[in-house]
């Protein structure tokens, strides 16, 4: 290897019982999910009390760790090894999420407002950032309640990269906007032609979103802000809480990627995203990569010698063990100049490689396994 | 079509999706959506044709895949098709889609600064529930529709690199996704129109797959709501598949753990990749454990292509790259679209 990463010391995180949170982020497609349930039950196995919160809804990863349903509540799973440790996991319910929080910060009688309001329902169960503002909020509750001493999360699979620190800070800016207050206005001065005392410049705007969404939409927005507008106090205050604690030292980011060069740049950026926003990185898990134990024996050379035997007409069966080993120590080669190029830009970012299985994951054993290769 | 240098080629050519001019390419993250878009996109322009390939998750996946530096909001030619062809591209911007659909239907474009300066457009485009898609969608039934001045098509067809397919009936559902804001009124005529183009036989929604469990499950996932959705289902490109190299009894044999490895030492001997006896049996074992990897994965790329198949919509085959999806390999994926009858 020309340029090599210094190595992810797993075991080291996972045992450190400072490491409180573990954040998996990363492209979509790369195993996020999978890597955050590994390394739970590593953590539980060395004997943390850890949970793991996962937004994917996968139903083969419930059923790999004995559930039969991921849901909004922290589940036990089963046959976990090892004295001490424990291991729970959940999938965030954004909807109920939110719910809860509206539930939890405003009277029920605005509370019932909000929750019934077409546009909150919109929101609440659709809008591309709730989800990621949800996670983090979920990952701010289990972390104040105090019942885990380490919490993997894995992050969406967002159209962005980072939009899961971005999303809170969107809808804050949104809340604190201009905008608001122009809807919120006719609440505030208490009812019918409020845009009447407003000025000529407001008016204008006023009378083109009437125009452009219709009446009816408008007036539902505006009911809807002022009353979430009310309750969202706290909302702002709790992102910001939640997102120092990403920064604190007890949490653990892992960029997830696969050795493909998109994955590989989107990697890049997540790095850099995360040394801008100052939130502590821990390395790069590198998922299905594709390595051989007769590395010796290269592409060209095992091309070359199938050919031969071609040519001469014998030992069909090896000639095309050789042409298969070929193409793999080509994606190999490939691969690692993926890494490379990654680690050129980043070398001082710790790695972890984890090889490409024949097959996908089904039950705590591979899971287990694939711990087992994170930490070797 | 039929000209000299080309044949009977393209005269004779059965297309699985004649008549269809707009093109959803959906998939799971890290399946190849982006690179397969761009393929067919390259495939439907061939021997003379118009294509305009659309992205709309703001990523720029487009610029990179054809080594071009990122693009702004505005249709531009970025290839030629083999044969002659055009394809032109546009990277969706919500926020100036929106602007410009202020300019066209209510030639606001003007207050385009102010309204961006209060919050509006950044309201309007990501925290209003289903506007953003709306938007985007809305700008591929333009494209769709667009005539030129003498009344014909601007663009033979649209390639749209849409969301993934978790998200892609939903995306699609436009009218549905407003309807809870927006009972009546422009909004809501915008959505009606957008949901007769996309929910016509104009449009194919496509799905981009690997034969892996999760990417194949998704497919089939997105399928179902698509159908139940009333949207029209596409094919299915599977990618990156892998040549067969070893004959069927051998894979069966190392799926069931009885692989000869003697005959694989005696081969190596024979070919002067082995030094001595020792050497040739441990190069052999581990070439053993490639083979027995390799037929496993094999036979569970059967059993999803199986479930892929059950699905009832025409499969098609796109080879692994050896070299990544670099242009060229855009070149040869558009051939294998073309040959398969996909374009």
């Amino acid at each position: 290897m020309s340029r090599s990463a210094p190595a992810l010391d797993i075991d080291a995180i996972l045992d450190d019982d400072n490491t409180r949170i573990i954040v998996c982020c990363g492209s979509g497609g790369v195993g996020k999910t999978t890597t955050a349930a590994a390394l739970g039950l590593r953590a539980a196995e060395r004997g943390r009390s850890a949970v793991v919160l996962t937004v994917d809804p996968a139903k083969r990863l419930a059923q790999s760790m004995g559930l039969t349903e991921l849901d909004n509540t922290p589940r036990r799973v089963t046959d976990v090894n090892g004295a001490g440790g424990e291991l729970h996991a959940m999938m965030l319910d954004m909807k109920r999420t939110f719910d809860e929080i509206i539930e939890a910060h405003a009277d029920p009688e605005r509370a019932q407002q909000i929750l019934t309001n077409p546009f909150y329902q919109s929101l609440s169960s659709s809008f591309s950032g709730t989800q990621e503002y949800m996670a983090m909020e979920k990952l701010g509750q289990l972390r104040r309640s105090g019942d885990w001493d380490l919490i993997v999360v894995d992050t969406p699979p967002s159209r962005s990269a980072l939009d899961f620190l971005d999303a809170p800070e969107r809808l804050g800016r949104f809340l604190d906007g201009r905008l608001i207050r122009i809807l919120t206005a006719p609440a505030k001065v208490g009812g019918r032609s409020a845009f009447k005392v407003l000025n000529a410049g407001f008016g204008i705007v006023a009378g083109m979103l009437t125009k452009v969404l219709g009446a009816q939409v408008l007036k539902d927005i505006q009911m809807f802000v002022s009353a979430l507008d009310a309750v969202f106090g706290g909302f702002r205050q709790r992102a910001d809480q939640t997102y120092r604690l990403l920064q604190a030292p007890g949490t653990a980011f892992l960029v997830v990627a696969a050795p493909e060069r998109d994955a590989m740049r989107e990697a890049s950026y997540f790095v850099e995203r995360l040394a801008e926003e100052r939130m502590p990185l821990a390395g790069v898990v590198v998922n299905r990569v594709h390595l051989s134990r007769a590395q010796g024996l290269s592409a060209a050379r095992s091309s070359a010698a199938a050919e031969d035997l071609e040519a001469k007409g014998e030992h069909e069966l090896t000639a095309a063990v050789l042409r298969l080993h070929a193409a793999r120590m080509q994606l190999a080669a490939r691969e690692q100049r993926e890494q490379e190029h990654f680690t050129s830009a980043h070398p001082t970012v710790p790695m972890a490689q984890v090889p490409a299985m024949p097959e996908d994951v089904h039950d705590l054993a591979g899971l287990r396994q694939i711990g087992q290769l994170l930490a070797s | 079509m039929g000209s000299l240098r080309n044949v009977g080629a393209e005269t004779a050519r059965d297309i699985d999706w004649d008549g269809v001019r707009l093109h959803v390419v959906s998939g799971k993250g890290g399946t190849g959506k982006t690179t397969v878009a761009a393929a067919l996109a390259l495939a439907l322009a061939a021997g003379g044709r118009k294509v305009l390939l659309m992205e709309v998750e703001g990523r720029q996946g487009i610029a990179q895949i054809f080594d071009l530096p990122p693009l702004p909001y505005e249709e531009r030619k970025i290839a030629v098709a083999p044969g002659g062809g055009d394809v032109y591209a546009l990277a969706l911007d919500p926020e100036e889609a929106l602007l410009e659909y202020l300019e066209m239907f209510y030639g606001i474009k003007r207050m385009g600064k102010a309204l961006t300066k209060m919050g509006v457009v950044d309201f309007a485009t990501t925290i209003a529930p289903g506007l953003r898609d709306v938007l985007v969608t809305g700008k591929a039934s333009e494209a769709v529709r667009r005539r030129d001045k003498s009344g014909d098509r601007v663009y033979d067809a649209i390639v749209m690199d849409a969301p993934p397919t978790g998200r892609i009936a939903r995306f699609l559902n436009v009218t549905q996704e407003v309807a809870g804001l927006a009972r009546v009124g422009p909004v809501r005529n915008h959505a009606d129109m957008v949901r007769g183009v996309v929910a016509s036989p104009d449009t194919a929604v496509h799905f981009v797959t690997l034969l892996e469990e999760m990417p194949v499950q998704e497919t089939l996932d997105g399928i179902a709501e698509l159908r139940t959705a009333k949207l029209p289902v596409g094919g299915i490109f599977i990618n990156m598949v892998r040549p067969v190299v070893l004959p069927g009894p051998v894979l069966d044999a190392a799926y069931h753990n009885r692989f000869d490895h003697s005959e694989l030492m005696l081969g190596l001997k024979a070919a002067g990749l082995a030094d001595g006896k020792a050497d040739a049996s441990k190069v052999a074992e581990a070439l053993a454990q490639e083979v027995s990897e390799h037929a496993r994965r094999t036979e569970l790329e059967k059993r999803e292509r199986l479930s892929l198949e059950a699905a009832g919509v025409p499969c098609y085959d796109l080879p692994l790259l050896p070299d990544g999806a670099d242009l060229a390999g855009l070149y040869e994926l558009a051939e294998a679209i073309r040959k398969q009858g996909a374009a």
